[in-house]
């Protein structure tokens, strides 16, 4: 019998029962909660008259529509400005104390983004399953975990069960081989896959994401990779528990001790694919020849080396498919065969459950140090993905480089990467973004989001429009 | 839920692939904490021409007469054509709350992304998919006639064209069960309370740190 994925693995730990049609019931060990997705979850559990089945399997922060200036928070929710917005992160307040669910609130320094609160504060952890009304859940993947996004619906049964109904997928292996070149991050690696495979490519499969780039990346990269998965249409992404795994969730608040964790740890080193273990699907990247990527349409799939040329809708020979390109090219404003370096942005957002973490933002620092923004740049936003982040920012002074570059330092949230608070583009606006999706109108209304590595962003903050940070750091 | 056991409606074309959840009801009408409601704002920035903005009354928008669900011989539709990879990007539910309030019932098209085609099940909405060669002669054949209509069966898994000619769908038994009852799963699961509680406790020998209070 052919061994083992990380994800049969995962799926048999959580099974509670098997239906003859294919469906099955599966035990969540860990749902999120944030404002947007759950407050008519919380309104079907009281009409029903139910209550949730474990309230510690459950964790709450507000991200989505929190405002991230500094004068908007000090006084807490009464100070939301936009009405609509503060009743919702009241709402989420309310029910959580209500129900008893834990919450870091607006104002608490854990508070963040919640993919990026989660594996903070060790609340998510190998081995686990984690849901949460948020397409990206799939970022905590990274800790081989089965993690992907549900539903308001599925958000209330979770509540009420603490189980999903589910149907398991299939599996797919996405290895990149070899070694990253200097300036090349894990965003480049994951829009480099998404590129390759496309947007629904991963529809109907778990990935797991192999191979020595994946291997060699941090956690935070790792989880940078996961994130994405759902742009290529699979809703979870995972990387098998390694001492990387261990060793970055070992100490953290909610993270097993003592004897537990020794147990614990033993557990976790079998959430990886047995050497025979068949995949319904393999996917074979050179790491080596990956380049930093930009997005130049509407789609994560219509992405290109910031070397390349935008395409010509008339060299596409599929009917189809052209006028895709054709329709994306208005929409951003571009014209056929344009050079990626020449496009002019007007904003940079360095932020988002995809690139608002430590590592992240060192990385964006790095670049701008000792450099000013370009003049012609109306704003570039630097959005840390957690109070912890941005303490642990402050601390290593890079709030103070980015603020020198002429980079605003702000609190965290979910912000510019789609708009749901006062951060947003404005119509036929260009921005370099380190977030997860370019679709039409995503940063606001008319705006044209082009996804980049905070590298990138950093480096085309520089200059006003994009180039090879390989070349701008001299390392080209 | 509501139940879904027939229905009989005129087809509009949304002939795009790619249809994101952005595009179905943008992010600014996510503030909402009710399930109802956002109707007028499907499809916001295909269907108006300003940006809207949540509670406004949208019969004084201008509208974006070229967008098919403008155009007077689709009015009244209940059934979406669309073409592959429908409903991708986000999670939101808001986006089958959107359609349902605007009165489709049907969303027929080639692959739906994955966790869109869930959330329609949850709220009394057929997603059918037909192969590439189906959808493209249906949209010729809307295209040529106006009033087109289309009866779904969900007992026998088909789509019965005007000239009675019907397109067999696969559908899951449990989902087309609960769609046929108007079965609320929540339910249906908590039948299975005591299969529950048993994992939990084989669970908690195994896995002790994943019960701890947090």
């Amino acid at each position: 019998m052919a061994g083992k994925t990380l994800y049969d693995k995962l799926w048999d730990a959580h099974l509670v029962s098997q239906q003859t049609d294919g469906s099955a019931l599966i035990y969540i060990d860990l749902q999120l909660l944030h404002e947007v997705t759950s407050p008519q979850a919380f309104e079907g559990l009281r009409l029903a008259g139910r209550s949730p089945w474990r309230i510690s399997g459950n964790l709450a922060t507000p991200d989505h529509n929190v405002p991230t200036t500094s004068k908007e928070r000090t006084i807490g929710v009464e100070g939301i400005e936009d009405p609509v917005s503060r009743i919702q992160v009241q709402t989420l307040d309310d029910n959580c104390d209500e129900f008893g669910v834990v919450e870091f609130k607006m104002n608490d320094p854990r508070q963040g983004i919640v993919h990026v609160v989660g594996p903070e504060q060790g609340a998510t952890l190998p081995g686990m399953t984690v849901v949460c009304g948020d397409s990206h859940t799939s970022t905590h993947g990274a800790f081989g975990a089965l993690a992907h996004g549900i539903g308001t619906s599925e958000v209330e049964h979770v509540l009420a069960t603490q189980c999903l109904i589910a149907k398991k997928m299939k599996n797919m292996l996405v290895r990149v081989d070899g070694a990253l070149e200097a300036g090349v991050t894990a965003k480049d690696v994951v829009l480099a896959i998404i590129g390759e495979i496309g947007t629904a490519g991963g529809t109907g499969y778990a990935i797991e994401f192999g191979g020595e780039v994946i291997q060699n990346l941090s956690m935070e990269g790792r989880m940078t990779v996961c994130n994405m998965a759902i742009e290529a249409g699979a809703r979870a992404g995972m990387v098998a528990v390694d001492d990387t795994t261990v060793e970055y969730v070992k100490g953290r608040p909610f993270a097993p001790k003592a004897e537990q964790w020794q147990q614990a740890v033993a557990s976790w080193k079998e959430f990886v694919s047995d050497d025979d273990a068949v995949f319904d699907h393999l996917v074979v990247l050179d790491g080596g020849s990956i380049k930093p990527q930009v997005t130049w349409g509407t789609s994560p799939e219509m992405v290109l080396p910031v070397d390349a040329h935008v395409p010509d809708p008339a060299a596409e020979p599929d009917q189809g498919k052209s006028q895709g390109i054709e329709r994306a090219l208005s929409y951003m404003g571009l014209t056929a065969n344009q050079a990626i370096t020449d496009i002019q942005l007007d904003r940079v957002f360095i932020g988002s459950c995809t690139n608002s973490r430590i590592e992240d933002l060192r990385e964006a620092a790095a670049v701008v140090k000792g450099r000013k923004v370009a003049s012609t740049l109306k704003q570039a936003l630097v959005v840390p993905g957690s109070g912890l982040v941005k303490a642990q920012a402050e601390q290593e002074g890079l709030d103070l480089i980015f603020r020198e570059a002429g980079l605003e330092w702000r609190e965290p949230g979910c912000s510019m990467c789609l708009a749901m608070n006062a951060d947003k583009l404005g119509q036929g606006e260009h921005c370099a973004s380190t977030s997860n999706r370019n679709f039409e109108g995503r940063q606001g209304f008319g705006g044209r989001t082009h996804l980049v590595s905070p590298a990138m962003a950093a480096a085309a903050a520089i200059e006003g429009h994009f180039v090879d940070v390989r070349e701008f750091m001299g390392q080209s | 839920m509501q139940k879904f056991i027939q229905h009989k409606g005129v087809v509009a074309p949304l002939d795009r692939a790619n249809i994101d959840t952005d595009m179905i009801i943008p992010k600014q009408f996510l503030k909402s904490i009710k399930r109802s409601g956002f109707g007028p704002n499907l499809f916001d920035e295909l269907r108006y021409l300003d940006e809207g903005v949540p509670d406004q009354d949208c019969s004084q928008r201008p509208l974006n007469t070229e967008f098919v669900l403008n155009q007077p011989r689709y009015q009244g539709c209940s059934i979406l054509l669309a073409r592959e990879n429908f409903g991708c990007g986000s999670s939101r539910e808001h986006a089958p709350w959107a359609l349902d309030d605007f009165g489709i019932r049907v969303v027929i098209a080639p692959s739906f992304a994955e966790i869109f085609f869930n959330n329609c099940f949850k709220n009394g909405l057929l997603p059918i998919v037909l192969n590439e060669d189906e959808v493209d002669s249906l949209f010729e054949e809307v295209a040529a006639a106006e009033g087109y209509e289309l009866r779904i069966d969900l007992e026998n898994q088909q789509v019965i064209k005007p000239d009675g000619k019907a397109l067999g769908f696969a559908i899951d038994d449990f989902r087309k069960h609960c769609l046929l009852n108007g079965l609320d799963d929540i339910g249906l699961t908590l039948q299975q309370a005591d299969v529950i509680r048993a994992y939990e406790v084989k669970r908690r020998k195994e896995a002790p740190w994943l019960f701890c209070d947090k």
